[in-house]
Parts: C-alpha cells; sequence; structure tokens
C-alpha cells in the first residue's frame, strides 16, 4: 500500500535541478533508503515533502491526499516527521524537555499556560519511555548541549520520533559519528522503527549501512531517481556502482 | 528509574518556601528602612515587573524589543486619560481598564513586529514605540503635552482606602507599597507559571531553535505574537502603577531610553534567569537613583556600569551568582 507518492515534482534552483520530474513512492511500513551523491536532490526531496521548500510543480500525495499546499504544521499532524542532517536540538533545554516538548505539541498541550509542564504525568511517562527506547533515560536531565554527537544524533531522531509519525525521514542520522556509533545509532532506529511501524525514509551515504538496514533503496542523481529497488538488485545495479565509483553515466 | 526521579520530582517546596521568605523580607522592610527608602523599593518592585514582562520576550523567546517603553507609557497614559478625563480615581479601576488598553496596543505592535526577528523586529519594535512617542507629544491638548498629565493619590480597594488629610503622603507611600507588593507577587507567580508551563517550554523552544521548533509543529509566528500580548501587557501593568506613585505621565515615559532602561534592568540582573529581571528591576533603580543624585553625569555612570557589566558579568547578577554556586557545588564534588 501506497502511503507518499510524488508526482512530477519539480524544483530548480537557477539553471540546476534540485529534483526534476520526480516519481518517487514510499509503502506503508518499508524501510526505505534514498542514496546518491552530494547534489543528488535527496535532502531537497526531504524538504519538499516535509513543506521546508515550495515545489515549482507537481503534486506530493500522502495516504491518498494532495497535501501539496499545505504548511508544516499540518504535515506533522497528518504523520509526516523528519530529523535533520545537521542535528538541530533544543540546545538550552533538557534532553527530557527536548522530547517532551514533541509530545505537547503533538497533544496541542504547548497552548496551554495555565498549566505546570513538570506536573504532566501522562507526557512525562511517554517522554521517559522514549528517552528509554533511545538509551538517553540516564541523560534526562542533561542539557542537550551537553550531549555527545551520537547521542545528539539519537535525540534529534528521538524529538522527530515522539511526534508518533507514519512516515518519518531520518536526513544522514549516522554523519559524523564513529563507526561504532553508527551501528549502535542504526540498531536502535530500526528496532524503534519495525518495533513502533513507522515507514521510514533514510537518506545516508554510508553503502554498509544502507544494505545492512533497508528494505529497498532507491537513488537519485543529478536530481532525478536514477534506481529503485531491493539491496541485491541496487548491488547488481551497473548505474549505481558507476556513480559511487564516480565514473560518468556514459562510460 | 532514577532519571524519573531526578526529573518529575524537582520539587517546588524550596521554591515556594524561598518565594515566601523573599515576600516576608520585603513586607517587613517599610518600617525598618524608612519612607524614603520605602518608595525607591516601590519603584523597584514596579520596575522588576516591566522587566520580568519584558523578559517573556527576551529571556524565554528570544526577541530583544526596544520598544517596550510604548507599553509601559500607555499604562501610564491610560491611568492618566482616567483620572483627567473622566475623573476616575480608583485604582482597580485604572487596572480593569489599563490592562486591557495596554494589552491591544501590545497585540496591535506584535502583530507588525513578530514577521520579522534579530535587528529587524528590535528597529520595528524601536520605530513603533517611537510613533507612540511622537503622538504623545503632537496631540499635546490630550496629553499635555512635554508638561504631561497630572494624577491625584487613587483611593484603593474599590474605595475603602482614601488618602486625605494630614499624613496623607506617608500613608499613601507605605500603603501603596504593600499594594504593589501584592501585585508584584501575583505578576512573579504568573510569569513563573507562564514560563514554566508547556507553552512557555515552545517560547523556549522557538528561542533555541525556530526550526526544529516548527518541525514539531510549533507555529512559530503566533506563539511570538502571544508571547508578545503577554509580554507587553505585563510591562503595561507596571506602567498602570508607576503613574499614580510618580504623580505625573509624562512622554519621557514614551521615549526611547525609557526602552533602553528596561533592557539595561534586564541584563543587569541576568535574563538567562527567571529571578534576574527582579533583582535587576530593584538594583538599577537604586544605581539610577544614587547616580543621578551623585552627579550631573548619571547617564555616563549608567553607561559606564552597562559596558562594564557587559565586559566583566556577560550573565548579569542573577546569572553570575548562579555560575559561583554551581562551581563551587562542582569543586566540592571533586575527589581529593
Amino acid at each position: 500500500m501506497i502511503l507518499l507518492q510524488t508526482i512530477n515534482l519539480k524544483k530548480w534552483f537557477g539553471d540546476t535541478p534540485a529534483c526534476d520530474d520526480v516519481n518517487f513512492a514510499v509503502q506503508k511500513g518499508e524501510f526505505l533508503s534514498l542514496v546518491g551523491s552530494n547534489g543528488a536532490g535527496k535532502t531537497s526531496l526531504v524538504n519538499l515533502i516535509s513543506a521546508q521548500l515550495r515545489p515549482d510543480s507537481g503534486q506530493i500525495m500522502f495516504e491518498g491526499r494532495d497535501i501539496t499546499g499545505i504548511s508544516v504544521a499540518e504535515r506533522i499532524r497528518l504523520g509526516i516527521a523528519r530529523s535533520f542532517q545537521i542535528v538541530n536540538l533544543f540546545d538550552g533545554m533538557s534532553v527530557f524537555d527536548n522530547v517532551a516538548l514533541s509530545i505537547f505539541s503533538r497533544q496541542g498541550k504547548t497552548r496551554s499556560a495555565a498549566t505546570l509542564a513538570d506536573l504532566d504525568q501522562e507526557v512525562h511517562g511517554e517522554a521517559i519511555s522514549v528517552l528509554g527506547q533511545f538509551g538517553l533515560t540516564d541523560k534526562a536531565g542533561v542539557l542537550a548541549s551537553g550531549l555527545a554527537q551520537g547521542e545528539r544524533k539519537l535525540l534529534d531522531v528521538a524529538i522527530a520520533y515522539a511526534l508518533r509519525p507514519k512516515l518519518l525521514f531520518l536526513d544522514e542520522p549516522t554523519s559524523g559519528v564513529s563507526t561504532r556509533d553508527k551501528a549502535q545509532i542504526m540498531d536502535t532506529v530500526s528496532s524503534i522503527v519495525r518495533a513502533g511501524q513507522v515507514t521510514a525514509v533514510v537518506i545516508e551515504h554510508d553503502m554498509d549501512v544502507v544494505f545492512r538496514y533497508s528494505d529497498r533503496i532507491v537513488m537519485m542523481h543529478e536530481g532525478r531517481l536514477l534506481a529503485d529497488g531491493t539491496p541485491d538488485e541496487i548491488k547488481t545495479n551497473k548505474d549505481v556502482a558507476n556513480i559511487l565509483l564516480g565514473v560518468p553515466l556514459s562510460a | 528509574m532514577k532519571a524519573d526521579v531526578g526529573i518529575r520530582h524537582r520539587s517546588k517546596l524550596p521554591l515556594a518556601v524561598a518565594g515566601l521568605a523573599a515576600t516576608g523580607i520585603l513586607a517587613a522592610l517599610p518600617p525598618i528602612v524608612g519612607l524614603y527608602q520605602t518608595q525607591l523599593l516601590t519603584y523597584g518592585l514596579i520596575t522588576a515587573i516591566a522587566a520580568l514582562g519584558f523578559n517573556i520576550l527576551l529571556g524565554y523567546t528570544g526577541l530583544l524589543s526596544f520598544g517596550h517603553s510604548a507599553f509601559f507609557g500607555a499604562g501610564a497614559y491610560s491611568v492618566a486619560l482616567l483620572a483627567q478625563n473622566l475623573g476616575i480615581h480608583s485604582m482597580e479601576a485604572y487596572i480593569l481598564i489599563g490592562i486591557p488598553a495596554t494589552a491591544i496596543l501590545s497585540a496591535a505592535f506584535g502583530y507588525i513586529s513578530v514577521r520579522h526577528t534579530r535587528i529587524f523586529f528590535g528597529i520595528l519594535t524601536l520605530a513603533l514605540s517611537q510613533v507612540l512617542y511622537s503622538l504623545a507629544l503632537k496631540f499635546f491638548w490630550v496629553t499635555n503635552g512635554t508638561d504631561g498629565l497630572r494624577i491625584s493619590r487613587p483611593t484603593l480597594l474599590g474605595g475603602l482606602i482614601t488618602f486625605s488629610g494630614s499624613g496623607a503622603f506617608e500613608r499613601f507611600i507605605i500603603t501603596y507599597y504593600y499594594y504593589v507588593l501584592a501585585i508584584f507577587v501575583v505578576c512573579v507567580v504568573l510569569i513563573w507559571i507562564i514560563v514554566h508551563s508547556p507553552f512557555g517550554k515552545a517560547l523556549q523552544s522557538i528561542r533555541d531553535n525556530e526550526t526544529r521548533a516548527a518541525f514539531i509543529g510549533i507555529s512559530i509566528r503566533r506563539y511570538r505574537w502571544f508571547a508578545f500580548l503577554l509580554s507587553g501587557t505585563f510591562t503595561g501593568i507596571a506602567g498602570i502603577l508607576w503613574a499614580p506613585l510618580n504623580g505625573l505621565a509624562t512622554p519621557d515615559v514614551l521615549y526611547w531610553p525609557f526602552s533602553g532602561e528596561i533592557v539595561f534592568t534586564a541584563i543587569l540582573g541576568g535574563f538567562r534567569t527567571f529571578a534576574g529581571p527582579i533583582i535587576g528591576g530593584i538594583v538599577f533603580t537604586y544605581l539610577k537613583t544614587y547616580a543621578v543624585a551623585t552627579t550631573e553625569y548619571w547617564q555616563a555612570l549608567l553607561g559606564s556600569v552597562l559596558v562594564l557589566l557587559v565586559m566583566v558579568l556577560p550573565a548579569g547578577i542573577v546569572g553570575t551568582l548562579h555560575r559561583i554556586t554551581a562551581s563551587l557545588i562542582a569543586i566540592g564534588k571533586r575527589p581529593s
């Protein structure tokens, strides 16, 4: 069952195509990796789907509904969440508050100015549970700015996950962390995503990570979809191999 | 489970005890310090309310307004106009009419200003406040221009307490101190609840990371606007309380240097802490009073203090005390 679909999605920055007639689909429940060299258009595609960018033309359909013109907040309410390539945290707040805020927002409680946030037991319990899933319970009271890089990446994903999305975009969740931390982050993320029955789209450069965790892989090149298949199919795709080895497609 | 306990049961009891103790000390001061110091302290509490209101924007939402004189002045002028034109002399009437008046002004200025951030926001708030200042000067048949509007001593508690006859001034200063102290406590409690509510957390998320706040579903502009509305209204309450004590509302309170004083107050106390603007308000009142009494170059003296403050104590008085306390605790925990 198709959860998300883009139809002839187009976004150009001057003469450079970020997304050029992209027809991209995500099946419900899958763990999909979006790969490609720098500038291939992966992040632009996620930015378009999450409403950080407006498309020049084309449509974005989510659960059969056209969401092309709706705001970030409305897309979040429908169930689309994302993490960021460069970690985006609330550094002046505790790790607990970073996650609790997502839950408050999802429950529509951030409009309340007359109750104390600390006393909301429902949100408190859920935040502690999410932190436990990401192995951050012991850091709950620490300022987000005081976390190590791997923990910051996990918290970035935890904030998005706490929105209880149907579709979660993770933009390079393992970039800038050690090889050991990469495995830990991806193990944590994939187990949570699969346990929570969330559909995940991960932008990733590390092909070992991609082949290990993905159900399906989509490769982008110069704003277009170049290949789409299972990890085994992608491994044997010559165009993909050429791109990864830096060989021009014409060769 | 350890973190669960640590987070959830951050007890409010020590804070409540400290708050009650501080209120008790403030309540006990008038007979000890005398009339003049009581009057100064009243000004200090009023300045603290203005700074606390201002800090909803600066400390919790990350927006630096250079136009809060507008709301303080609007509060003061609403009292003066009610007294002069409608013959109203009830403090409660001033408050009940003045609060919606300043709230409407804050909502209007905020609606325009929160579309921008950083320097553009600051300049816009400055410009809007100066429009109000120039109106106060130009519409002299309403505002009496630079001469201002006189305000007689109001009645308190629905007319139960009046001030006339011999010793009226002394009775007014003492009684009004307690009146302001009560409103100050209410404002402190309200603002404390607001900044510790889910709404307050949302404001802090906007301050820390606007992009991420938007991507957890927070409507940035709308929340900034509410913060502006609250901030302006609390500063307006300070203006309402200030007018009867000062006895005169002049355009000076709408002029941009007065906005600068509110900014100064928050920085002096420490805008990154809740208590900073309170301490800043009281310290600034004393600092300015004694600087004015000491030298005719008092602005230069205050300016030097501000420069020194930014260079030596960027976290302000309370922020620096927090840091020193944290350092001492860390040293104490270090294994010998």
